[in-house]
């Protein structure tokens, strides 16, 4: 039977990514059309901590491997050893969510085992041999149906696009392996968290973000997330300019965001931003241009100065909810 | 000490891009081209690299005789010389990172410096597929660049900077929740992100010199990398549209409606 084989990501904490449950669930569709089994697997110093929650989350088969060389990320370590599980266990398809690892990870592992990839993916068509891939290009502007003609095909997907795994699934077997570590010519140095009190803001529900209209100015919109329980998110300008740190940015070249609601003050919209947020299911857009692009998008628009609707919004929504 | 840095020619990124009817692919006429925003990062990160240890940044194109506008350009910013891989058909990131690593066994360079994708194609694949070919580190999404060198600026976090022995390269990455820090022997693979630098323009002068720059020609059959593309592009669409919204008159309504109508507050 063929293998869809989902590599899970484990955070500094220990815990499981999360958007490793979309992965699971995205490996799950996969498995279903291609008529193949779902494994996953877990590279870690300590595998244990998190070896009983991917048990239950629909894989067949959780592999596991544990070397203090896994303690921090290494694309040079971890792609030799999920090439090498991924060869002995003959699988078909490798994937992974499209956060920052798996980014940088996947082509490596795609290089190792001579297969073609594609990023991003959205959605799969088709069955059996002939499953093909939904991705964006362009700035999300076209969305292509891709075939991948390698034996072994890579992918990475959007975790925005498919549903978060559920716990309760049955009990994977889980199988240890041994690779054989490489340490490769990069040393790990160190790791900077950016640590916020909000929801993360591609797994939260409500996102507010700002651009260059706020001139900088973030309280308006932190106070509005605050009332939102939501996390914040910004343009590119933003962080270009330095007012907010760049793991905030929303777009093509930062984070792609699908939130219930997705609250847009004083950006103009560009073609780059979009890209990273047309997928919310609620827009709304605060913006004193009443020509600005966001509007196009956007469920609800308002023209007006952001610093005098940031607030009034928070007060109404603080009211309304009583 | 020698830098490669590559120069795809993309769509202008301000491009308002369309769909043919039939899918096959996206509608040319009228666009604009340009070097990929990402690899002009590069370019620049190359010349400041030069600039501070000295050695020659030579720039890499793949594709038919009109990437030599995205050479010439490189050129033009400071590159010291071009290789063109003359090559008009479809292209995967296999075939791209197949061809730099030739191209690359060749120019032996410390340093690949890539951009970390395409604005066309969004794979963000190329830079990893390379360093796993060529068995070198990598270091992707690298951030804004600082150096070891002066006393002043060793207090700052070093970004993208050359150990003291000229043997190692320092990157700090731009990663999902941080930064963060890696130390890779070299060569090595370096992918940038948007806040590396800042490029410059090309100067007149710059423009007029780089008339005079070498562009060597090469081709996929001289290199001797089978470039059949294994990534096919079946069809293409556009993203289905959004329902046409509507403009609110007040923070009244709009609470209203995110309330009764949408249901999200």
């Amino acid at each position: 039977m063929p293998i869809v084989l989902i590599v899970a990501e484990q955070q500094p904490d220990g815990n499981l990514r999360k958007a490793t449950l979309n992965a699971l669930t995205a490996g799950k569709q996969l498995a279903d059309k291609a008529g193949a089994e779902l494994h996953t697997v877990l590279l870690s110093k300590d595998p244990s901590k998190v070896t009983e929650e991917l048990k239950g989350l629909g894989a067949k088969v959780v592999h596991t491997a544990a070397a203090p060389e896994f303690e921090h990320y290494l694309a040079e370590t971890y792609a030799p050893a999920i090439a090498e599980l991924a060869k002995s266990i003959g699988a078909n398809y490798v994937g992974m969510a499209s956060t920052a690892q798996g980014k940088d990870l996947l082509p490596r592992v795609a290089a190792r085992l001579q297969a073609a990839m594609a990023t991003d993916v959205m959605a799969f068509n088709g069955s059996g041999a002939d499953v093909t891939f939904s991705r964006p290009m362009w700035a999300g502007n076209v969305f292509a149906e891709v075939k991948l003609t390698t034996p072994v095909k890579v992918f990475t997907l959007r975790a925005t696009e498919f549903a978060a795994a559920q716990a309760g699934q049955g009990a994977a077997e889980v199988k240890a392996f041994s690779p054989k570590v490489e340490t490769g010519k990069t040393k790990f140095v160190d790791f900077k968290e950016v640590k916020s009190a909000r929801p993360e803001l591609t797994e939260a529900r409500v996102v507010v973000s700002g651009g260059r209209g706020t001139k900088g100015d973030f309280k308006e919109i932190e106070a509005l997330a605050d009332e939102l329980g939501a996390a914040v998110g910004a343009s590119r300008a933003v962080c270009d300019a330095g007012w907010v740190p760049n793991d905030l940015q929303v777009g093509q070249t930062g984070k792609v965001v699908a939130p219930q609601l997705y609250i847009a003050a004083g950006i103009s919209g560009a073609i780059q931003h979009l890209a990273g947020m047309k997928s919310s299911k609620t827009i709304v857009a605060i913006n004193k241009d009443p020509e600005a692009p966001i509007f196009q998008v956007a469920d609800y628009g308002l023209v007006d100065d952001l610093f005098k609707v940031l607030p009034a919004l928070r007060e109404a929504i603080h009211k309304a909810k009583g | 000490m020698k830098i490669l840095v590559t120069a795809k020619r993309v769509e202008d990124p301000e491009s308002k891009i369309k769909v043919k009817p039939d899918g096959s692919g996206i509608v040319q006429e009228g666009l604009k081209y340009k070097i990929n925003p990402f690899d002009e990062i590069g370019v620049e990160e190359g010349l400041r690299l030069v600039a501070k240890h000295g050695g020659e940044v030579v720039v890499v194109s793949i594709g038919g005789k009109e990437v030599q506008e995205q050479l010439r350009h490189a050129l033009a910013m400071g590159a010291n010389r071009a290789v063109w891989v003359n090559h008009t058909g479809a292209l995967d990131q296999i075939g791209v990172a197949g061809l730099l690593q030739k191209v690359a066994e060749k120019e032996k360079p410390d340093l690949v410096i890539l951009g970390k994708q395409a604005i066309d194609d969004d794979q963000n694949q190329v830079g990893q597929y390379l360093a796993e070919f060529l068995g070198w580190g990598q270091a992707t999404f690298a951030s804004k660049v600082e150096s070891l060198e002066s006393e002043q600026e060793k207090n700052k976090v070093p970004a993208l900077a050359v150990g003291a022995d000229g043997k190692s390269v320092r990157v700090v990455r731009e990663v999902d929740n941080g930064l963060a820090t890696l130390e890779c022997a070299l060569p090595a693979v370096v992918t940038t992100d948007l806040r590396l630098n800042l490029p410059r323009y090309a100067s007149l002068p710059g423009i007029m010199k780089a008339k005079s720059k070498p562009i060597e020609e090469l081709t996929p059959a001289k290199l001797g990398v089978d470039v059949t593309p294994k990534v096919q592009v079946l069809k293409m669409a556009s993203p289905p549209p959004r329902k046409a919204g509507i403009k609110v008159p007040d923070v009244a309504t709009l609470v209203d409606k995110l309330r009764n109508e949408a249901k999200v507050v």
